[in-house]
């Protein structure tokens, strides 16, 4: 699976667009992530706060999807550009390679709520194709 | 059988009174299965035109499939405290008809959500989602119950 032209423009795109927005996106996926796949907590066990509104859930959150944008700036080497995180994933926190594809559908969800009929069905399958290659960089180093 | 509070029960249905099947239906299946997934296209091999987003967009076959699963969605919806019984011969369809690969009612299931979501806003808050979420996975069980 590999991002068409198109798909590079459309996620760019969306990307550019929801821009200052971003921090607050992501902040309100994490906030999805722990509520409706309530296992995922144990990753954030030395937060406070494990409610959807915590000031730590939404700052990680949007520390996500900076570091998604940042692989977005380099979206014709995504695997160069999250080298680090990919070990740190790995080799530190080693959470279960599974979890990047339920945060990656809360982050669409989060989108779409953001950007409603702009999350076109395009847009969506673009999103929907960058997230699995970023799960499969940061799962990359894993064994 | 599934313990329904009266929060999700009430969840459930204040939503469930402000959806338009036919539009969110239409939404749902031409994302998960059309154009997010194309491989899922060989299940609708008569239904013409699935060449491009816009084809699919425009198809009435996929409108009116689309609609027909919000409606069936709204079955068990009145029958929260049995949708298993409910769902006996849809199940038995899917398995022994159809042959439909179960992955797909999981996929279905995403796309609605994310189309509920676009909908919906801030209005599907995380809890909201939980919910919903909670119910398609009883749904998708159901569905997939019949199946050797």
């Amino acid at each position: 699976m590999s991002l068409s032209a198109h798909d590079k423009e459309l996620i760019v795109k969306i990307w550019t667009k929801i821009g200052p927005k971003a921090a607050q996106i992501g902040g309100d996926a994490l906030g999805r992530l722990i509520v409706v796949f309530p296992q995922t907590k144990i990753y954030f066990s030395h937060f406070a706060d494990l409610s959807p509104c915590s000031p730590q859930i939404k700052a990680h959150g949007a520390k996500v999807l900076g570091a998604i944008g940042e692989a977005i700036n380099s979206i014709d080497n995504v695997s160069a550009s999250l080298c680090k995180l990919s070990e740190l994933h790995a080799y530190n926190l080693r959470v279960d390679p599974v979890n990047f594809k339920l945060l990656a559908h809360t982050l669409l969800v989060s989108l779409s709520a953001s950007l409603g009929a702009e999350f076109t069905p395009e847009v969506h399958l673009a999103w929907d194709k960058f997230l699995a290659i970023v799960a499969s960089v940061l799962s990359e180093k894993y064994r | 059988m599934v313990h329904w509070t009266e929060e999700e029960r009430c969840t459930i249905s204040t939503l469930w009174d402000k959806i338009d099947t036919e539009e969110v239906g239409h939404q749902a299946l031409t994302r998960s299965h059309l154009v997010v997934y194309p491989w899922t296209q060989r299940y609708f091999s008569t239904f013409g035109n699935l060449s491009k987003p816009a084809a699919i967009a425009g198809n009435p076959k996929v409108r009116a499939h689309g609609k027909r699963v919000i409606v069936a969605l709204g079955d068990a919806i009145k029958n929260l405290d049995n949708v298993k019984a409910t769902y006996a011969k849809l199940s038995e369809l899917h398995s022994e008809k159809l042959h439909v690969d179960p992955e797909n009612f999981r996929l279905l299931g995403e796309a609605l959500i994310i189309v509920l979501a676009g909908q919906f806003g801030a209005a599907f808050t995380p809890a909201v989602q939980a919910t919903w979420q909670k119910l398609l996975s009883v749904v998708i069980s159901a569905l997939s119950s019949k199946y050797h």
